[in-house]
């Protein structure tokens, strides 16, 4: 699986990126849902993970990248592990601010394990019994 | 059974890989121990008492030779006590070389577990499993768990469609789903096509029936939050009729409304059944609009076509199979009619544990796994490679792994019964006690569990024991016995017509006695929690206990036609107060101990 999602480290992150300021970002909590949200103009939306554990912003993800089809950058941010870039990036996040402790050299061969899934996701959005085919 | 494609296997294999690179980077000290628990337990790995406890999934409970066989290969040479530290016992509990160990054991879920396999060797015994298409693959974790099914999936006559293809589709549909992942906490579905509910579907967080509408069309009842533990509650229809090709459409939205909705601030509070009760009608109505907007918007890709259901039911064709019936009758009659003790047990197997098959020429035959010296749903490695043999010989090389713990050969021919009968029973599989008392279900509990309260082996052991005599048991008739090590309720106490449940009180253990629960079968009637009979009872009180409440129904019964009213029809007719009567009169100092210092409590 080829990796898109942009990989930043925390300190990065803290520092400040140049040439964002003009961006306009809409930070969100996991609660939120993002059909209620006003999206026209926005740059980016930043996606918290409180713990790894805890997976609402996935269906966050879903919703904004595949049912709203958002079309700026989704951040993943807060308790971001390297185990859980795969399932990120399947969801539409564009970039992940990892957790301080997190070594970005494992997570290639994260994107390496599998070539396909059985499910259809944000990016990838038919299923592979219908991919299949449909390459037949 | 499902025959794996190329990616199906490369898929396991890669998940095996990628299980050995988790463990490796935590015994690195790369992958700390909380970040690593989820992803273990997404892979069947518990921490438990003494070693991590192995939950290996048998999808929909299918099982071939080959994989028993590999089982009994893990059982034999990795579920070994002495390979671990065995300081961490537990104090005033069962003696350690009491422990089984060398055994595979059968859940009420249809895995198979293990007890005493070291982690620095987990990911051999991954391989191990990828070798034959099997892993641990969400039997643990706050994910979609392995999907269950009827034990008689397939073979059933009361079955309006094969739910097998269903319930494989359903599980590589849910395989490593980016999106549910992590949800508010575990998530478990059953899924019958038959109309006894063999599945126990409306205690799941969805039960899926398959049904035909007036149309004629197949297609899925959906049964959204059942759930027993702390608080049991038996699930809501949400959806009388959902067309088949949308049900992984539909569950998407079952799913993402839960995921986004069920409470993440108390795991006693964050089951789908709680949702459920709390939302009501707004529930439903969520879950209806955003499968809407999968069909509108999404433009519903998960649509499950013709071809992929026939691609997938061509796997669970019927094995060409067939016998003289005429020939197989006179055989079994000739049996019969001899007069030796060992043929009366034969008649009683014919009655308990075979049962009629969709083909007429076959049956379908419960090997019992409930028999005296060994926990309910053990099995060692030889009886492992013992039950494969018999599959291969008897049952086209497949068992299923039943919810009550035992294992049944789906493809028996009527002629081959006498033959079968005498290998089980020199195997010490062909105990006439299906459905009867003994016949009761039980978690690891205490002794292994490090979530138990109190120890579930000594107790079925001290009613096993008791309730030895075939005469008696069959007399007793169908009786649901269920014991659980704790509120988890894993061994299904709330669903027993008997329900024993471990319980700690001062560090001692305690058990509360129920009484009248259903699991929705016929026998059962409509799904229910039994009710508690009075404060819970000392260990040593509970075999006497039970046998107060049997001796009620004995007392109580009516004789109907044909033989006597069940227990469970006894129970609904006089009411809980003779056996609450019964049962309390058992209590010895110690128990009524108990009892003063709860009423003061309370």
């Amino acid at each position: 699986m080829q990796t898109t999602i942009k990989l930043i480290a925390a300190h990065a992150d803290s520092a400040g990126s140049e040439g964002q300021k003009d961006l306009k970002i809409l930070e969100i909590a996991n609660t939120e849902d993002p059909r209620t949200l006003e999206l026209a103009g926005v740059d980016r939306v930043d996606l918290n993970f409180p713990k790894f554990s805890d997976g609402r912003a996935y269906s966050q993800a879903f919703l904004l990248r595949r049912r709203l089809a958002f079309k700026g950058e989704i951040r993943a941010t807060g308790d971001v592990l390297i185990d859980q870039l795969v399932q990120m990036q399947r969801l539409g996040f564009d970039s992940a601010v990892l957790r301080a402790d997190q070594d970005i050299g494992f997570a290639q061969q994260q994107f390496d394990r599998f070539g396909a899934f059985y499910q259809g996701d944000a990016v990838q959005t038919t299923p592979l019994f219908a991919t299949t085919k449909a390459a037949a | 059974m499902y025959q794996y494609t190329d990616f199906d296997r490369q898929f396991v294999k890669q998940r095996a890989a990628q299980y050995r690179d988790q463990l490796e980077r935590n015994l690195k000290g790369q992958l700390g121990d909380d970040e690593f628990r989820p992803l273990r337990l997404q892979n069947g790995w518990y921490i438990q008492r003494f070693a991590p406890m192995l939950r290996v999934a048998v999808p929909y409970g299918e099982l071939s030779s080959a994989q028993l066989r590999v089982l009994a290969k893990i059982a034999r040479d990795y579920d070994r006590k002495s390979e671990n530290n065995l300081d961490k016992a537990n104090p005033g509990l069962s003696d350690l070389s009491s422990l089984p160990s060398g055994v595979g054991h059968f859940t009420t879920r249809q895995n198979v577990q293990y007890n005493w396999i070291p982690l620095d060797k987990s990911a051999d015994v991954m391989d191990l499993l990828a070798s034959v298409n099997m892993h641990g693959i969400q039997t643990s974790g706050n994910c979609i768990r392995n999907i269950t099914s009827d034990e008689r999936a397939g073979i059933a006559v009361d079955e309006v469609a094969d739910p097998r293809p269903f319930a494989e589709i359903l599980r590589q549909w849910s395989t490593l789903h980016p999106e549910f992942a992590f949800l508010p906490r575990k998530f478990k579905i059953a899924i019958t096509g038959a109309t006894e509910d063999r599945a126990a579907t409306y205690w799941h967080d969805v039960g899926l029936h398959v049904i035909r509408n007036e149309a004629g069309d197949i297609g899925f009842r959906v049964i959204v939050g059942g759930g027993m533990g702390r608080t049991p509650v038996v699930g809501t229809v949400i959806r009388e009729f959902l067309p088949w090709n949308q049900i992984l459409n539909y569950l998407e939205a079952v799913v993402r409304v839960y995921n986004r909705w069920g409470r993440r601030d108390n795991m006693y509070k964050a089951r789908i059944k709680i949702l459920v009760k709390a939302e009501g009608q707004r529930y439903t109505d969520e879950v209806e609009a955003e499968y809407q907007q999968i069909l509108d918007v999404d433009g519903a890709p998960h649509t499950i076509d013709q071809a992929e259901l026939d691609r997938v039911s061509a796997s669970f064709v019927p094995p060409n199979l067939s016998c003289n019936r005429k020939d197989a009758d006179a055989k079994i009659a000739h049996i019969l009619r001899a007069a030796a003790e060992d043929d009366v047990e034969f008649g009683r197997w014919l009655q308990q544990n075979v049962a009629p098959h969709k083909n007429p020429d076959l049956r379908a035959v419960t090997l019992s796994f409930k028999r005296l010296g060994y926990a309910p749903g053990d099995a060692t490695a030889e009886q492992l490679e013992g039950a494969a043999a018999l599959a291969d010989e008897f049952s086209a090389g497949e068992v299923r792994v039943t919810h009550d713990q035992n294992l049944v050969l789906p493809w028996v021919r009527c002629d081959q019964l006498p033959e079968l009968w005498r290998a089980a029973r020199k195997l010490g599989f062909a105990r006439p006690n299906i459905r009867l008392l003994s016949d009761m279900i039980a978690c690891p509990g205490g002794d292994f569990c490090a979530l138990a309260n109190a120890r579930s082996l000594p107790i079925a052991q001290a009613i096993t024991e008791r309730y030895q005599d075939l005469d008696e048991l069959h007399d007793l008739g169908e009786i649901d016995l269920h014991i659980s090590g704790c509120i988890n309720s894993c061994g299904h106490h709330h669903t027993g017509h008997i329900g024993i449940l471990g319980v700690d009180k001062d560090g001692k253990e305690w058990y509360q006695v129920s009484l009248g629960g259903s699991d929705g079968s016929a026998l059962s009637g409509a799904p229910l929690a039994g009710k508690v009979v009075g404060p819970s009872f000392a260990a040593d009180e509970v075999a006497d206990v039970i046998e107060a409440i049997i001796d009620t129904y004995r007392r109580e019964r009516e004789a109907i036609q044909g033989g006597n009213e069940t227990f469970i029809a006894t129970v609904r007719r006089v009411g809980a107060e003779p056996f609450k009567l019964a049962a309390n009169s058992m209590r010895t100092s110690t128990g009524k101990a108990a009892h003063a210092t709860e009423t003061e409590a309370a």
